[in-house]
């Protein structure tokens, strides 16, 4: 980093060149970006969209700075995700936000040249100053395939650089080109069929009357509304470019061509053209490691045994390699508060930040580690290639019930939290997919109900027996039971609510290679920091909120103890008032409070039932002493609250309901509005509501 | 091999190599198709079956490529040897 006032100096005299990376998924244009800004990157969102925007700085051959902007990865600038518009948009200069790219590298599998190089012809329609990073030329070596970088940069017309990202390779030549004082906008594009030409002449015509700033990117805006389909319409432009554009279609249409794959099948011709050109020896009929590797992880067998290893390891890291870091969490946090404590005298500030900010910000940092071995499982199986297998698998499961092989990763995610797989829906790229995704996610049992699974199922068998494998069958029969809330809404949102054809699936399967380990760590990075700063924001507000809620009104009588405090204040009375709402569920008003303070995070139900029951200080609370409390707990007929009837139906509230401000919040910012987190929450509490009610009311006319 | 004028690509035999003829799909699955390089004339090879029966994995233009058989039934192939 710069300090800021050498920053603004600098501004002030140059400019900051604007770089732009625009690429295929997969083609190692993440990698390229690492490798040039290394840790100078700021991750955040384009304004209105959740699409990452991934920003840098770097500096060029002189020193000077330049800017650069990682696009999202796509196969082509036609926007039908949301991740294809912006990267167009912002191609085309359209978005406020964004500073129109000086310079464009497009960068290029080597291996996988022929497909990469349709993107290429419509970056070039755009006529922007741009350098080719032709990548991964030490793979596509390796396998046979020479790309002649000069034969290339002869067939394009613009400089061309070879690169290894991952070895950081050809990064000088490329800051290079990217320094030179003038860059070459392309001349040579793809050329169309004839009647097309004269399409995209009438067409620009027009659009250069209407919009004479925009001549540049002229032919790429022609072709693009030349060829989308009415149900596309992205840009909706004036009546004049709309009529022009019907005319243009319809000249092409009686000349015997189609404006829409007519295009797409001259970039094609085009780019087979140039491969021709520059390419010599193509990949042999030879089995590669990758396709060895795929015999196995696709297999009908060994594919799921693979499959299910992979999950297997992964939850087995996250819940109990995780422990230790957690606990060490949990004692620093502890330790702190107390620290803090002696330093301020006993009163309503003591309480705010011992109570609330440190109890509140200690339950968000403690998964912190459950979430950062997440992260580096799901970047380490998108870095090596296996995401896109597991969903290659899954997609059948997925589209018995409307989903799609893609929304299996985010469902994953949501094991550990389902903030994390709630943002790791933005590749979905079909909306109602991608809402049903989000949907259903929060119905994955998160390690926050952990610890009241733990509580509940304790309770429900007597204390002196220990059956370990019942207690287990319970504690999946609650893992089941979420995962089959969750299909049985996708299913019911496909018939009525997000009715829709069943999405497509287009995935490509690119070869296995091994990770890159910095790469993932700097995801996990930014994706943690993302994460610890969104939710605890919420989290510690929220905290502040309930300690409120929970401690005042204070009572009269100063020596009352905590239970007496806690029934009389504001979550006190808020309980006993629900208390007719839920006791036909069998809970009475102190699982109310519970159930109130669980929004902050799902396990402060525990240390809520330690308070309400007055048993130890609320946070250091011994599990054994709230279970014995809970047992003898009593209504005040004398028949006991916690029975095993009450305690299954309570556990199944905890699965279904939808008792999680971060989530809400998250939920919020990803669908733009406050619809679907409201409706959602009603939908996810209100099944919760009605699943105890008949585990209760059958369990009850049952006898047991 | 069998050949018949409507044969599709979900219709291919594993290892089976093919070359696109046509599509009869919405026109925006269609343009998808195209632009991940299923243009007409493209010559594909079947590579395996999901599991489960369902998606197919093929290999076009150098790349694998995974898609339905719901997609892949629009898709008219012709069977090359």
């Amino acid at each position: 980093m710069t300090a800021p006032l050498n920053k603004d100096f600098v501004n002030m005299v140059t400019r900051a060149r604007q770089v732009a990376l625009a690429g295929n998924p997969n083609c190692g244009k993440t990698t390229l970006f690492n490798a040039l800004t290394g840790l100078r990157q700021k991750v955040g969102n384009y304004p209105g969209v959740t699409v990452e925007k991934k920003a840098g700085k770097f500096f060029g051959t002189h020193g000077e700075p330049m800017e650069v902007l990682d696009l999202p990865g796509t196969y082509s600038l036609h926007g039908r995700s949301p991740d294809e518009e912006i990267s167009c948009e912002v191609l085309l200069g359209e978005r406020a936000d964004t500073p129109p790219p000086d310079v464009v590298v497009a960068v290029l599998d080597a291996t996988n040249l022929e497909r990469n190089l349709y993107l290429l012809a419509q970056i070039m329609e755009l006529r922007r100053p741009m350098v080719v990073a032709l990548n991964m030329v030490d793979i596509a070596e390796a396998r046979g395939i020479r790309v002649n970088p000069e034969a290339l940069e002869l067939a394009l017309g613009v400089p061309v650089v070879a690169t290894v990202a991952s070895e950081k390779a050809g990064l000088v030549e490329l800051k290079q080109a990217l320094s030179r004082a003038t860059l070459a906008s392309p001349v040579n594009v793809a050329p169309m069929p004839e009647p097309i030409e004269e399409a995209i002449k009438s067409i620009s015509a027009v659009l250069i009357s209407v919009h004479p700033e925009r001549r540049g990117a002229v032919r790429s805006e022609a072709l693009m509304l030349l060829s989308q389909s009415e149900e596309s319409a992205r840009v909706r432009k004036s009546p004049l470019i709309e009529m022009a554009v019907t005319s243009a279609r319809k000249s092409v249409c009686s000349a015997g061509w189609d404006p829409v794959s007519d295009p797409v099948e001259a970039r094609y011709a085009w780019a087979q053209e140039i491969v021709e050109k520059c390419v010599r020896g193509t990949e042999g009929h030879g089995i590669t490691f990758s396709d060895r590797l795929d015999m196995v992880l696709t297999h009908q067998v060994w594919g799921w045994v693979a499959f299910l290893s992979v999950l297997g390891l992964m939850f087995f890291c996250i819940f109990t390699v995780a422990q230790y870091p957690m606990d060490w969490i949990n004692s620093l946090v502890d330790w702190t508060g107390g620290m803090v404590g002696t330093m301020i005298p006993p009163g309503e500030l003591r309480s705010v930040i011992q109570d609330g900010v440190f109890a509140g910000a200690g339950s968000v940092l403690v998964f912190l580690p459950q979430i950062l071995i997440l992260f580096f499982f799901i970047g380490l199986l998108e870095d090596t290639g296996y995401m896109a297998r597991a969903a290659f698998i899954m997609d059948r499961l997925m589209s018995r019930v409307g989903l799609h092989g893609k929304s299996f990763i985010p469902l994953l995610s949501s094991f550990a939290c389902a903030i994390p797989g709630i943002m790791a829906t933005r590749t979905i790229e079909n909306r109602k997919d991608r809402l049903a995704t989000i949907f259903i996610a929060p119905f994955m049992s998160c390690p926050a109900r952990l610890p009241v699974y733990a509580l509940l199922i304790a309770l429900c068998f007597p204390a002196d027996r220990v059956p370990a494998w019942e207690k287990a069958a319970l504690m999946v029969g609650m893992y089941v039971a979420g995962m089959a809330a969750a299909f049985l809404t996708a299913w019911l949102f496909k018939k009525t609510l997000l009715k829709r054809e069943t999405p497509m699936l287009l995935l490509e399967l690119p070869p296995y290679h091994a990770p890159k380990l910095r790469g993932v760590a700097v995801q996990m990075w930014h994706r943690s920091r993302v994460f610890v700063y969104r939710v605890g924001t919420v989290i510690l507000a929220l905290s502040i909120v309930l300690w409120a809620l929970a401690r005042y009104p204070r009572p009269e009588d100063a020596n009352a103890t905590p239970a007496a405090a806690i029934s009389q204040s504001f979550a006190g009375r808020l309980g006993h008032s629900m208390e007719p709402a839920i006791r036909p569920l069998g809970f009475d008003w102190k699982i109310g409070i519970g159930l109130i303070t669980s929004f902050a995070a799902r396990e402060s139900f525990v240390g809520t039932m330690a308070i309400v029951h007055n048993v130890g200080d609320g946070g250091h609370e011994d599990t054994n002493a709230i279970q014995g409390a809970l047992r003898g707990d009593r209504w005040p007929d004398g028949r006991a609250v916690f029975t095993p009837l009450v305690c299954v139906g309570l556990m199944v509230f905890y699965v279904l309901a939808l008792q999680c401000m971060s989530t809400v919040a998250v939920v919020r910012r990803e669908t733009g509005g406050w619809f679907w987190p409201l409706f959602q929450f009603a939908y996810m509490t209100g099944l919760a509501y009605v699943a105890s009610l008949v585990i209760y009311k059958g369990g009850s006319l049952l006898g047991w | 091999m069998e050949l018949s004028a409507t044969m599709t690509l979900a219709d291919m035999p594993i290892a089976g190599k093919g070359c696109v003829t046509g599509m009869t799909l919405p026109p925006e699955t269609h343009r998808r198709l195209m632009e991940m390089g299923l243009t007409r004339g493209a010559t594909f090879q079947v590579v395996r079956y999901a599991p489960m029966g369902d998606p197919i994995e093929i290999r076009v233009r150098g790349y694998h490529l995974s898609l339905r058989k719901s997609e892949a039934a629009g898709i008219s192939v012709e069977a090359l040897p």
